[in-house]
């Protein structure tokens, strides 16, 4: 049984974060990928294809700001989840890994805002002991108020 | 950019274009700026000791976001990644570097794939498939999935 100030914290959700997708961003995260593709640097050449402009590589949502990562591994819901499965015995977190569906190309100059959602935390036996499963639903909409992609993150707290 | 790849092109089965990567102390460094993840864990040998892995780990995201360039290469520039996961199953450790540039010898990994489905859903030519990433020792430390819509210019015609 899990205990009840973990269990309160499923459905919780985050406060909002804007997130501002910068062309300049979008190229250092690319490089750091080593993903030389030209739709993510080229002006010319991404206003030439389908696209129309510069898009971020699928999984770049830009620089939030709130949290203090690119990424929604760093927000403050995340956080509470981690500190309170920690107090709970369990301070060792694992990544469990992420899953995405991705419903529009990002494209650079874009606002984006993200929600984050405990969607669920359970416990589980394993051979190395007993782990807390945490889920963390990120919805990412744009300033046109389109979903552009979902994030699911496990984290394993032992 | 590479051709593009079409949904006719594919069959259950079919390799994912393996892509190649060599994970450096220098790479995690410029990974860590460009994604915002400072944790010592991916830079400070005596952090990583005391946090029980041995040495700076290559960080989840970042592999990642190699099996995501995986999938976009592959698909080319009309081809729509729709659906994507990956798990970490075991630590990489990255090469140290020699000079200013060039990574000491040591190991290089693979990102790869293999189609499991091919199937078509609302008007879209879509194609599943099982991507993860080699280690040197050809030992799979992540693995996951992806989702794609091809364009299909016989069907769609």
């Amino acid at each position: 049984m899990l205990p009840q100030e973990i269990v309160q914290l499923i459905g919780k959700t985050g406060e909002i974060t804007v997130l501002e997708v910068e062309k300049g961003a979008i190229k250092k995260f690319a490089d750091a990928v080593g993903d030389a593709n030209p739709l993510y640097r080229d002006e010319e050449y991404a206003r030439s294809t389908g696209f129309g402009g510069i898009v971020a590589p699928p999984g770049f949502f830009g620089w939030p700001t709130k949290w203090k990562s690119a990424m929604p591994f760093f927000s403050e819901i995340r956080q509470e989840v981690v500190d309170t499965i920690a107090k709970a015995g369990y301070s060792r977190i694992l990544d469990g890994g992420i899953e995405y569906d991705f419903y529009h190309p990002v494209r650079a100059g874009d606002t984006l805002s993200a929600l984050s959602k405990v969607k669920d935390i359970r416990e589980r036996e394993a051979k190395a002991g007993k782990m807390i499963l945490s889920v963390i639903e990120t919805t990412y909409t744009n300033q046109n108020g389109d979903i552009v992609a979902k994030a699911h993150q496990t984290l394993i707290s032992r | 950019m590479s051709k593009q790849l079409y949904w006719e092109d594919i069959e259950v089965g079919s390799q994912v274009t393996p892509l190649s990567k060599v994970a450096t102390t220098q790479m995690l460094v410029k990974w860590a700026g460009a994604s915002g993840d400072f944790n010592p864990l991916h830079y400070e040998d005596t952090f990583a000791t005391s946090q029980g892995v041995g040495k700076p780990i290559v960080h989840g995201q970042l592999k990642r976001a190699w099996l995501i360039q995986l999938v976009t290469d592959w698909i080319g520039e009309q081809g729509i990644l729709k659906k994507f996961s990956c798990q970490f199953r075991a630590m990489d450790h990255p090469r140290l570097m020699k000079d200013m540039s060039e990574p000491q010898e040591g190991e290089t990994w693979w990102c790869k794939g293999k189609v499991t489905k091919k199937y078509v859903e609302g008007g879209e030519h879509y194609v599943d498939c099982d991507i993860w990433i080699e280690n040197g020792k050809g030992e799979k430390t992540t693995t996951g999935s992806a989702t794609v819509a091809l364009p299909s210019p016989i069907l769609s015609c």
